[in-house]
Parts: C-alpha cells; structure tokens; sequence
C-alpha cells in the first residue's frame, strides 16, 4: 500500500467537499478498494472514508417504494424482515454477495457506485427500474451505469440512498464463477408495473445491461417457456478461462427461465 | 488399549495451541534488529537481463542493501539442486541447468528471482524493489508440456538442446509388445493430468539469523524438513558447515509437498543475514505463491491396454512427457519417473508394462511432488484405461476390476514393486455395499425424470509410501536415504520427550505420536510431548512427505522405545532384586515373573537417574536412548473408492451426490486422524478433477495467479462422505501401518472422472471437469438425455 491521506467526516456535505478532490477515492465498505490499494494497483492521494457519517444506512419500506440507505451493509439488506416481505428477490440477491466478512462490511452504495461488471446489486437496479440518490440529484438507473467501472457520478458526488419501486414479482439467479464466486452470468427478472425487465450482470463487456427480447416476450407471457427458444447474440459478452461467450449467452437464457420460475 | 493409546479417537493434542491463536509461525518469529527482504521477480518468461540498474532504488528511505545474482556468485553460493539423479534409457545422466538463487543473465518464467531489496520495513523494500531498473532482452518462450520438444521450441537450457531433461524408460518393452502382438482388444487414451498449485494455508516464510560472535547461522523456514534443508544449504548450497548452521520449521500449516524443497528466497535470506550483519525476513504474498512455489502434476500421456477375448489384461503401454517447469526443482526428477511408474500395475495383476517418460524443460514455475507426487498421476493413468476397458468390453467396472485383481501375496508387478499384503476385493465388496452399486440404475432414472445426467465411477487405487529401503532408493538415484530417527528421553519423573526426525506440518504427530508412547509405556499422552523441527535439538531426520511419519518414523520411535524397555527392565532387575530375564513388562509396570514385587515406570525413571541400586560398571545411569530405522519395502495403502454425481447438462454443473471411500491402512493409530486425512485427501482430489488447474498463457503468465481465477475446493462443493475401512496388516515395520496421507488425493480424480463420463456416456472430458467443460463436452457429443 502507498502512503495516503486519511480524512473521516462526519457529514455527507463535508465527505463531499474531501472527495471533490481529483486526488481522492471515496470509501463506504472498502471491500474492492482496500484489497486493490493493497496489491499496489491503486493508489489515491487520499481517503474519504464515509463509516463515520450518520443518517446513511437502513432500510424502510413506504408508500411502494423500498429505500436503501447507500451505507446499508449486504447483511443487513438480506436480513431485513421489511425488506423481505416486500421485494424478498433483493433481500437473497444481497445474500449471495462475497462471504461473510465481505457482507458485514461492504455497502449496496459502495457497489453500485463501483459498477463492477460482476456485481450483483447493479443487475437489481436496472430490472427493478431503481432510483440513484445523490446529494445533488436524483438519478434513474437507466442512466446510471454507463459502463465498465462507469458511472454518472461526478467526482465528489455521493451516494446516499436507493430507491426500489416494488414489483409485483421478481427473482435473481446467479451463476456464480467457481474460483472468484462472483457471477459469470447474473440475471435479475422484476414482473412490474410497467412492464417486465430483465437485466443481466456478469456477462457483458460493459456491465450491466438489459435484455429487450425477453422483456417483450415475457411481457407477453410471464413463463420460462416464453423465452426458450430465443437465442441471444454473442456480441459484446465476455470470454475468459471460466466462461466463454457462447456459453454465457446460453446461461443468461438459463438463469433467466430460472429466475422467471423462481420469481416471486 | 488403553483410552489414549493405539486405536483411540484421542482428540489432537495440538489443536488448542492452532484453534486459539497461540501456534508460533515462521512470520510469527521476529529478532532483534530485524530487516525485511522483497524480491524483484521477472515479469516475462524468458529474457535476456542486460543490465540492471539499483541506483535510485538504493537510495530510497530505509534501503539496507540490495543483491544480485552476481552478489551471489562473488560469494560462492551455490545454486539450488535437485537430489535425485535420474538416467535416460540410453545412459545418459538428466540435463540440469543451473539454478541459481537470484538469475544471473537470464530469466527462465515469471515470477523467477531477480535480485533482492533488504529494508527496514517491508513497504521500504517494496517501494524500493519499484525503483530497479532492469532491461530485459524478451526471448520467446517454451510454455505448453506439448510444446515442448517441438523441433524450433525456444531452448530453456542450453545444456538441454532438445528441452528434454530426460528421456527415461521403466519395464519390459519387448514382453510388452508381445503382449500387444497377441491381445484380443485394445484401449487407447490420450490423457492430460492437469497442473495444480499447492496453496497450503501459511504461505513459505524465512528468517535468517546470523551470530558473528560464533560464526553461526540459524534459518527459521516453513519446511517439511529441515534437516534436510540444513544439509542442501551446507553440502552444496554452500552457506556454513551444518554444525554453524541451524534450521529451524516451527508450527508450519500446511505443506502438501511444497514446503519439502529448498527455494530461493530462503537461501537468500539465510545468507543476506551476515552480509547485511542484521536478520533478513520474508513472507511470501499469495501472488508470490501462486508465482513460484513449486507446482504439482502436469503430464501428458498416451497409455494402451492390451487384453484377450475374456477381458484379461495382457499388457499396458504408457508414454508421458512430464513437465518439470524452468529448473529442477529439489526432488522433480524422481516424481514423474520413479514415483509414478512404478505405480501403473495398479491393484491389477499384470504381466507386461513399459512406460516411457520425457521429462522437459518449460518457461513455467518450477514443478514437483504435491500431494501424491506421481502416483496420482499413476492411478489416474490406470483407473481411467480400466474403465474404459471395461466399457468398451461392455463388462461391469466393478466386475472387471475384480477379474483382473492381484489375489496372492507377495506380488511382485513388472514395474519394481513388490506388494506385500493386501486384499482387493475386500475394499470392493465394502465399497459396493457402501455405495449401494446395486440400485444406481434405480438412481439414474430418477435423475432422468428431473432432467439430470447421474454417473458413478469407481477408483481402485493402490499407492506406494513410506519410500525405503535407502540402499534400494539410492540404487534408482536417489542422493539421500530414506529412514527415520528418533529419540527418545525419559525424564526423571518419568514424563517422556520424543525427538523425531519426522515434522508435523497438520498431520497431528503431537497426538498419535504420544498415542504410541502412552500404549507403550502406560503413561497418559499428557506427559509425552513431540519435539521436531529443530535441527539443534534433534537429531539427524529426513521429514514428512509421501505418507512416510507413520509406517517410517513411528517405527524408528518403536525401535527407541525398545531399547528404553530393555534398559528399564535392567534397572527395575536391580531394583526388584531380580534378574532383567525374569521381569515383565505391562500397563506401565515391571513384574517380577511368579511374584508380586512389582515397580511402576515412574519410578524405574527415577531409580535409573539417581542410580543407587546399580552401579556404573554394571549399568549407565539415566533412561535415553535413540534409533534409526530404515524399512525393508515400501508400503502399500491400497482401497476403493465411488464417486456418484449428478449433472445439470442445461448448466453443465456436476454435484457429487455421495462419496464412499474404502481404505486399506493397515495398522491405524488413530482412526479420527486418520479420517481427517482421507476427508482432506478427497478434497484436494476433487479440487484437481473439477475445479483446479493452473493456466498459463501463450507468452508464460499465469493466467490462475489468485483466487479471483484459480479454484479451490470450498466445503459446499464437497459432499459427507461415507468412509470405511478394511485391514491387512503392513509386514514391513513393526507397527503394521501403511500411510494415509495421500490416499484420497491419489483415489479421488478418477473416481470424479469415472462418474461424469458415466453420466455423459463418452469420454471426452479433461480435467478440471468445470461447468464450461462439462456443458461443452455435453454440447459436442449430444447427450444421452434431453437437456433442459
């Protein structure tokens, strides 16, 4: 690890402020940071790190809508009895991040500001039309995730919470990497309102992304059978030691009739 | 038996000191005025240095010195040896390239040692270690086992032109073309025994320490065996004579053959520690591990069964290029050569074997004995061409087995080996009952309902331990002998030290070892305590590697314990007023033979050290008295284990539904310990059959150099297994024991395999079976049942 400067505010308008700085990595549960400073492949000026600000965790069920405080640790997601009852497909998803160690300390914040192309949270936000919270703005998830580690954040802009609008069903099926356990191919499925979205983490070269012709036919008709036959293109899936493209493309189409079969 | 003694499921002695924290590591030692060392490893595969640059690094904060190869050479250090010589068929001795501790003029693989950075702290060192400068002249490299001896393949070592270390041959050729000549069938396979990387809990670590005052080194190291150790640092390494120069392996978790080698690092920090005058530490990174500790397997074979028209095998044919990495590492030579071929008859008498082995040279990590160390290799070899064998004859797996089993005893193979006791359709009637065999069929087509593929496969291992007798050994090449010492001091209270020549890196000597003495000596195991890996506190030892500490170094440990009975007696003769002839000896007290006059081993030890009933012209005072044991035949552990999975063919996920093991051990100690063992050797053994494999790519880097992309096996991928045991007794030491330490990790990968090309129905399936594989081999071949 380089040597850094280590400021710990008390109040999002002064993290903020630190993390305005170019120099500047922000920290919630330092799960990818720490680990990546210490192997000498990052090395930030400085540290904003946010476990010393209040007001940031939780979870609260209201009016339709789930909130998710951005320093909520997985956990606790997956131990929320509201949480639970109302969109219990995110409550597993948040179970089955990292081990134990990694679920006491890393936040859906820090994840979703990441954009890890195999996180699990950014699939959720994306299927359950999720909204970002900053301490500028509102953001739709849509708009968020704009990449490989990309997202609309500006520098120093914060995370604060999450909003989950509630579906009328929803599942997440993750086919886990046998070495990393992270998901090679990770396919969240939300029945809504609006209509059905289907998103899919893992597999894709730039993250997150939404599959169009398993909405329109799950749309149509919510079973794992509307789906089948349609093959997805192997264009811009990932390939590497544990999963190529052509198998990718063929689990997400897996994982997504389990994830229609499981949603509940 | 007493309730501590031989037999009992005694809880380890040991494991309070590990479970609280207290064990003492080598990264646990610190000395006074300690510095640490970081190594500049190479970043390519093969290169050309021409020049390296310390200049900005030297000046950096807290840089106490920096060293390179050729700091090395001006002191005459030697470079790094491999100890078992190994001759070609034509006569020729192997072709080893030297191996220097830091390179000098070229890099062999990445992750190959460069030079040293010596600092106050460790984050110095790795600051400084950013600022060397090295121009490196890229070469291109050798990398694939397949590769290797291609005509125009980059050379690793000048002396090996060819990349050929050896071309090496053991068994009968012509008999065995004669048996090919005459054969009804045969089975062809090509095979690839994939590359694994050890991974032991506690990482390699060093302290060197030097005393100026008395011209004296001391080495604190994770090694399996530090006395050998001290003797390659000394005899050829050339670091001080033994006698200035002491090793130390304290509480050392894990080794799994990776720590019985003597590497670079070590060597440096032993011999940094009096050019610096302070002590040099170092603990390898999980990177560094990954880089270069010493990897294990990685043969590619072609084998070929010969058999007539009722299904008897005639003869097997087996040709293996072994890759050995960028140098031989300390004991490479023997793994892919002697302890492996010698194992291809199996549990199956067979009349003609010839098995040829090219050892290479690759621009990849060093390779060498991992759990097993070539007899899983071996097994997997055999178990495989039986299977198919039998498939292709349409026979039952089990059946043909049985039909081809070695039934009487001794047993001399084709291939060296002489087995000695064992009862092979025993472990099979066991095992099938066990495993249910009979209802699989019932089983598979329960799986077919839900749309899941169902296999079960069957490994009949055998394995050789216990590596002896010297003479025979040093007869094959071996530089060393391989016995066991042991010591035993019997306190004036009579509490009990044992010295051994073994070293218990997880293995539980501090446990079964006092189980001996308790049994023995009817004293509670509380007051035994095992004392190892300490070379001034120990006598000459060899260590712990192939299943060796029971069958070799409990019996040197019988054979002291002998002689301290003996001397007892002598002294309870004196003090019973009695003739040593006429005392017994039993339960922990001496009996005068037709009386009552009896005298408990407590105070016999007193009696022997104040020596007032006896005087010196009769008997020496005190109670200590050491041995040596070399046995007169390897052992063989031999037993059968099923593997039954099920596989989604939608996912190409396999599940190990059940697992039963069958053991022939032999004489066991203690049986908790020793189920501890197979548990642990399965797992490694479906580690390399599913999930385990180090890939490197085309240019030299380790692809698998974290746990981000190299798989080991986690509890959920396990299933409980279903262990049982079956008995015959080891004739070739005085305890009857045969070894388990490797057993499961020799049994399990064909057992994994057997199964899922059962479930697949054809055999194209490499190790590790993952997801892809599995899902793509379905893909290929059109599965047996529809995928989802």
């Amino acid at each position: 690890m380089y040597p850094f400067t280590y400021h710990r505010p008390d109040s999002v308008s002064a993290a903020a402020k630190l993390a305005g700085d170019a120099e500047a990595k922000v920290m919630a549960g330092g799960m990818t940071l720490l680990p990546t400073m210490k192997q000498r492949l990052a090395s930030p000026g400085a540290i904003v790190d946010l476990n010393g600000v209040s007001g940031l965790s939780g979870v609260t069920v209201a009016g339709g809508k789930v909130t998710i405080g951005a320093m909520t640790r997985h956990a606790d997601v997956h131990t929320s009895a509201e949480l639970r009852k109302a969109i219990p497909a995110l409550a597993d998803l948040a179970g089955w991040i990292g081990d134990p160690m990694v679920r006491h300390r890393g936040t859906i914040g820090g994840s979703v500001a990441n954009n890890d192309p195999a996180a699990d949270y950014p699939a959720a936000c994306m299927a359950l039309g999720a909204t970002i919270v900053t301490d500028r703005r509102e953001i739709a998830a849509e708009d968020f995730f704009t990449g490989l580690f990309d997202t609309a954040l500006e520098q120093g802009e914060l995370i604060t919470k999450i909003v989950f609008p509630v579906p009328q069903k929803a599942a997440y099926q993750k086919f886990r990497n046998p070495a990393s356990r992270y998901a090679i191919v990770g396919v969240f499925v939300a029945q809504t309102s609006a209509g059905v979205r289907v998103a899919v983490t893992g597999a894709g070269e730039s993250g997150v992304f939404r599959v169009k012709s398993f909405e329109d036919a799950l749309s149509k008709d919510f079973s794992a059978k509307a789906i089948e036959a349609i093959k997805l293109p192997t264009d811009g899936l990932n390939s590497d030691i544990h999963a190529d493209a052509v198998y990718r493309a063929h689990l997400i189409n897996v994982m997504a009739r389990r994830a229609v079969d499981a949603a509940k | 038996m007493s309730g501590t003694g031989i037999g009992a499921r005694v809880q380890r002695k040991e494991d309070f000191r590990f479970l609280t924290g207290k064990g003492n590591y080598t990264d646990d030692v610190n000395r006074y005025g300690q510095t640490h060392a970081a190594f500049l490893r190479s970043p390519h595969a093969h290169a050309e240095i021409l020049s390296i640059d310390a200049a900005a690094a030297l000046a950096m904060p807290g840089v106490v010195a920096i060293f390179t190869g050729d700091d090395l050479a001006a002191d005459k250090i030697g470079g790094l040896i491999c100890g078992w010589m190994i001759h070609s068929k034509d006569g020729e001795p192997m072709k080893a390239g030297a191996h220097p501790a830091l390179a000098q003029g070229k890099v062999r693989y990445v992750g190959d040692h460069v030079a040293v950075v010596i600092a106050e702290t460790l984050s110095q060192a790795r600051d400084a270690l950013e600022k060397i400068l090295v121009d490196y002249k890229v070469l291109p490299a050798t990398v694939a086992t397949s590769d290797a001896l291609k005509p125009g393949a980059p050379v690793v070592h000048d002396v090996a032109p060819d990349n050929a270390v050896y071309r090496w041959a053991l068994g009968n050729e012509a008999e065995t073309e004669a048996a090919f000549a005459k054969a009804a069938h045969v089975t062809r396979m090509d095979i690839v025994n994939n590359r694994l990387i050890p991974n032991p809990m506690e990482p390699r670590a060093a302290v060197g320490d030097y005393d100026s005052g008395n011209d004296a080194f001391t080495l604190y190291t994770t090694s399996q065996n530090p006395h050998v150790a001290r003797l390659v640092l000394s005899a050829f390494i050339g670091i001080a004579p033994e006698h200035k120069l002491r090793v130390i392996a304290p509480d050392v978790g894990g080794g799994f053959g990776s720590k019985i080698f003597i590497y670079a690092e070590e060597t440096v920090c032993v011999w940094a520690a009096k050019k610096v005058g302070r002590p040099v530490k170092w603990t390898s990174d999980r990177t560094e591990a990954f880089l270069a500790d010493a990897h294990g397997r990685d043969h590619v074979t072609h084998a070929e069964l010969a058999l007539d028209a009722a299904g008897k095998i005639l003869g097997l044919r087996v040709h293996t290029t072994a890759n050995l990495g960028a140098y031989l590492s300390t004991f490479s030579s023997s793994v892919p050569t002697y302890l492996y071929a010698p194992l291809l008859s199996g549990q199956y008498d067979i009349p003609a074997i010839y098995c040829e082995v090219d050892g290479v040279y690759t621009n990849t990590a060093p390779v060498d004995a991992y759990r097993g160390a070539g007899r899983p290799e071996a097994t997997f070899v055999i178990e495989r061409i039986v299977e198919v064998a039998a498939r292709e004859l349409g026979k039952d797996p089990a059946a043909f087995r049985r039909q081809n089993f070695v039934t009487s005893f001794p047993h001399q193979t084709p291939v060296i080996m002489c087995y000695d006791a064992g009862d092979y359709g025993a472990a099979l009637d066991k095992a099938l009952s066990m495993a249910d065999y009979a209802g699989i069929g019932a089983r598979k087509a329960e799986s077919a309902r839900k749309g899941m593929l169902r296999g079960i496969g069957l490994s009949a291992y055998i394995e050789a331990c216990g590596i002896a007798p010297s003479a025979a050994v040093g007869s094959l090449g071996a530089g060393v002998g391989l016995w066991e010492s042991a010591e035993v001091r019997v306190n004036p209270i009579g509490t009990v030290e044992i010295l051994t020549g073994s070293h218990s890196h997880g293995q539980g000597h501090e446990t079964t070892f006092a189980q001996l003495v308790s049994e023995r000596l009817g004293i509670s195991i509380d007051n035994v305590s095992i004392v190892h890996g300490d070379t001034d506190k120990v006598q000459m030892g060899m260590g712990t590697y192939g299943s060796r500490s029971g069958a070799v170094g409990m019996s040197a440990i019988v054979k002291a314990l002998d002689k301290i009975e003996a001397k007892a007696k002598k002294v309870a003769g004196f003090v019973l007023e009695a003739s040593a002839d006429d005392i017994d000896f039993k339960d922990g007290k001496f009996t005068v033979r037709g009386t009552d006059k009896e005298i408990d081993f407590a105070s016999v030890a007193l009696q022997a050290y104040i020596a007032h009933k006896f005087n010196g012209q009769e008997l020496e005072p005190g109670l200590k008295e050491s041995a040596f044991w070399d046995p007169t035949n390897f052992t063989f552990p031999a037993g059968v284990h099923i593997c039954e999975v099920e596989i989604d063919p939608a996912t190409g996920v396999t599940r190990i539904e059940r697992w039963t093991a069958v053991d022939d051990f032999g004489n066991v100690i203690n049986p908790m310990i020793v189920e501890g063992q197979v548990h642990g050797g399965i797992a490694q053994g479906v580690g390399q059959a599913l999930l385990e494999g180090a890939v490197y790519d085309a240019t030299g880097q380790l692809v698998t150099a974290s746990y981000m992309d190299y798989a080991m096996p986690r509890a959920g991928d396990l299933p409980s297994y279903q262990i049982g045991m079956t008995q015959t007794v080891c004739p070739s030491n005085p305890l009857g024991i045969k070894g388990c330490g490797e057993a499961g990790a020799i049994a399990a990968p064909p057992a994994v395999i057997n199964a899922i090309t059962d479930a697949l129905g054809h055999e194209d399936i490499a190790m590790p079976a993952t997801p892809l594989a599995v899902w793509r081999a379905i893909q290929k071949h059109q599965p047996r049942a529809a995928a989802e």
